[in-house]
């Protein structure tokens, strides 16, 4: 048995084998069997949905709720801070996930015509950073890109460049960040993408040799048509989780220098936990999630045309 | 017949052969990409085994010429250090066993008993997927106010066991099965309860220890939610314990990369241990906050 979920998130056909029972066939057992997970997702999903949702359009007091209708999103659209931090977020994600993918790609391409054993020492090097935690991999970068010991200003210093604070400069700071997470990532999606390819039939390679078909040519006319449901999901998720930066700059940087760093999730955060505006906090949540929801099904639209299910 | 080897650790039997020279070529790239992320981790254990005061130094010395375990007693005496350790094991372990056995419920429930209203449930546990973690942190954490759980075990631990995906995971994994097995123990006379325990379980043996393995990895290197909703340094998990340690002793790098590599151990050991879980190539994407 390989256990195997959609890559499309999508559900398969209906109950396995024929659908001769209808209503009924457990009797009370389908109710009992999922009420566990449903009181849970009741009570820590969906009532917390619905009250965000209450939430965004109130102000909260440690003693008080009073109604404010749209004042909380008026003010997250003339915020300079949420602006910035929508902006750093946008960039942070955007060249994150480019860099992130390709690197994915190109390696479990390169990975493809070599042997089994070598596939899975490369693999595991690749996914080794993917299961330690965030906190980990901050604290060892911050490390790594500290401005007087640090191993990074070892290493231009061989190349005559002179110490930079990699974490205090407004310029340098943000690309750090995403420099560190195209450097730590891709384990799993290269994992993805390696399983993707390896299910290519051979024949429609050897077809296209046949052909005369060169290596770019092979690559944009047969590999990439047939990965793309995997790299749709890659994007979209990649997309998604990346938006939601936060553990990075909640160890690192703490959205410094001069909010160099601050991400929308890290504006949450502080909002929320350290001058405890609620109801602005929530309003801005609203807008991250219809943000997120808006770039996922732009995502579909223009990567799911042609995509074969 | 003897197995030959290709000297280029090429596979011979994909019908893509690069040349002696291209190969030699994607070995480089692939070291050079791969190092780039090990290196880190390598330096994170070098540095744990280096005096303190080496490490303010400059420049780095890449191999500790007088290796100690200092830091990793420092470590130790850490106050609260085993609270992390003890709220993270129970964390992950807890959180986990509740996982895979109501997920696995629900989910043959949802794939072999129908009910009045059951796919109207799955769809809304589909939808909460799409719905980051981050964008409910702040009511999820005011549901948990009201309910006097700050602080406290069940204010840490029931909210992260509500799992759609492991639903969802689960629900794919036993649709595959098939129903006439299942009528068969219904003929039989076995009970609901019984026939998920004797016929289902075993058959989905491989699913739920995947789902096991992916939920710990991702419960124990949690960070949000339990930054959020621990207040006491009691309370606290070893995650939110590694940054307390760095707010600490900023400039004890030693100590501080010593206790990552200890909150590293768990994973990385169930990584080698499982690892053929992880390098199958099943959608884990979603789990990864």
């Amino acid at each position: 048995m390989r256990p195997r979920a959609n890559a499309r998130g999508r559900v398969e056909g209906r109950s396995g084998g024929p659908r001769r029972r209808s209503l009924t066939s457990g009797g009370p057992w389908g109710p009992i069997f999922v009420a566990p997970q449903t009181l849970l997702f009741l009570a820590f999903f969906l009532i917390p949905v619905v009250i965000a949702v209450a939430l965004a359009f109130m102000e909260v007091r440690p003693t008080s709720m009073s109604w404010v209708g749209l004042a909380n999103f008026r003010r997250a659209l003339s915020d300079q801070l949420f602006h910035r931090a929508l902006i750093n977020t946008s960039v942070f994600t955007a060249v994150v996930v480019v860099f992130w993918l390709g690197k994915a790609l190109l390696v479990a391409y390169l990975l493809d015509p070599m042997n089994q054993a070598l596939q899975t020492f490369f693999k595991s090097a690749f996914y080794l950073p993917a299961v330690t935690s965030g906190v980990i991999i901050s604290l060892i970068w911050l490390w790594i890109f500290n401005p007087t010991f640090g191993l990074l200003n070892a290493f231009v210093g061989l190349f005559g460049v002179d110490p930079i604070a990699w974490l205090g400069n407004t310029n340098t700071a943000l690309p750090a960040l995403m420099f560190m997470q195209v450097v730590m990532g891709g384990g799993s999606s290269i994992v993805l993408l390696s399983a993707a390819l390896a299910r290519i039939p051979r024949d429609l390679y050897e077809v296209a040799i046949i052909d005369g078909a060169k290596r770019p040519t092979i690559f944009a006319k047969v590999i990439l048509p047939l990965i793309r449901p995997t790299l749709l999901y890659l994007v979209v998720t990649g997309t998604i989780n990346t938006f939601q930066v936060f553990e990075a700059v909640y160890v690192m940087t703490q959205g410094g220098p001069q909010f160099a760093t601050t991400t929308v999730v890290f504006r949450i955060y502080q909002e929320a936990f350290q001058r405890f505006n609620l109801g602005y906090a929530s309003a801005q949540a609203i807008v991250l999630f219809v943000i997120t929801f808006i770039m996922a099904a732009v995502q579909f639209r223009l990567l799911g045309q042609n995509v074969e299910y | 017949m003897a197995v030959r080897i290709d000297p280029f650790l090429r596979d011979p039997s994909h019908p893509v052969k690069p040349t002696p020279l291209g190969a030699v070529l994607i070995l480089v790239v692939l070291i050079v990409l791969s190092l780039a992320a090990l290196v880190p981790l390598y330096w994170m254990f070098a540095t744990s085994l280096t005096p303190s005061a080496m490490t303010v130094r400059f420049p780095p010395e890449l191999i500790p010429t007088d290796p100690t375990l200092d830091n990793y007693r420092a470590v130790l005496r850490q106050p609260n250090f085993w609270r992390w350790v003890t709220n993270s094991t129970i964390q992950a372990i807890s959180v986990t066993a509740v996982i895979v056995a109501t997920a696995s419920m629900a989910g043959y429930a949802l794939a072999k008993l129908p009910f009045r209203g059951s796919r109207l449930l799955f769809w809304l546990f589909i939808l909460s997927m799409m719905l980051p973690f981050e964008a409910i942190l702040v009511p999820l954490f005011l549901v948990v106010t009201r309910l006097g759980m700050v602080d406290t075990y069940a204010g840490l631990l029931l909210p992260l066991m509500a799992a759609p995906f492991a639903i969802f995971l689960m629900k794919q994994f036993i649709q595959t099965l098939p129903t006439e097995l299942i009528d068969a123990a219904r003929v039989d006379g076995a009970s609901e309860p019984r026939i998920f325990l004797d016929v289902v379980v075993p058959l989905v043996r491989p699913g739920l220890a995947f789902l096991g393995i992916i939920t710990f990895v991702a419960q124990w290197n949690l960070f949000v939610w339990p930054l959020v909703v621990t207040r006491s340094s009691e309370m606290r998990t070893l995650q939110v314990g590694l940054v307390l340690i760095r707010e600490q002793e900023p400039l004890f790098f030693g100590l501080q990369m010593a206790a990552a590599v200890m909150a590293a151990i768990p994973v990385v050991v169930v990584f080698f241990a499982f690892q053929r879980y992880f390098l199958r190539g099943v959608t884990v994407g979603a789990l990864k906050g």
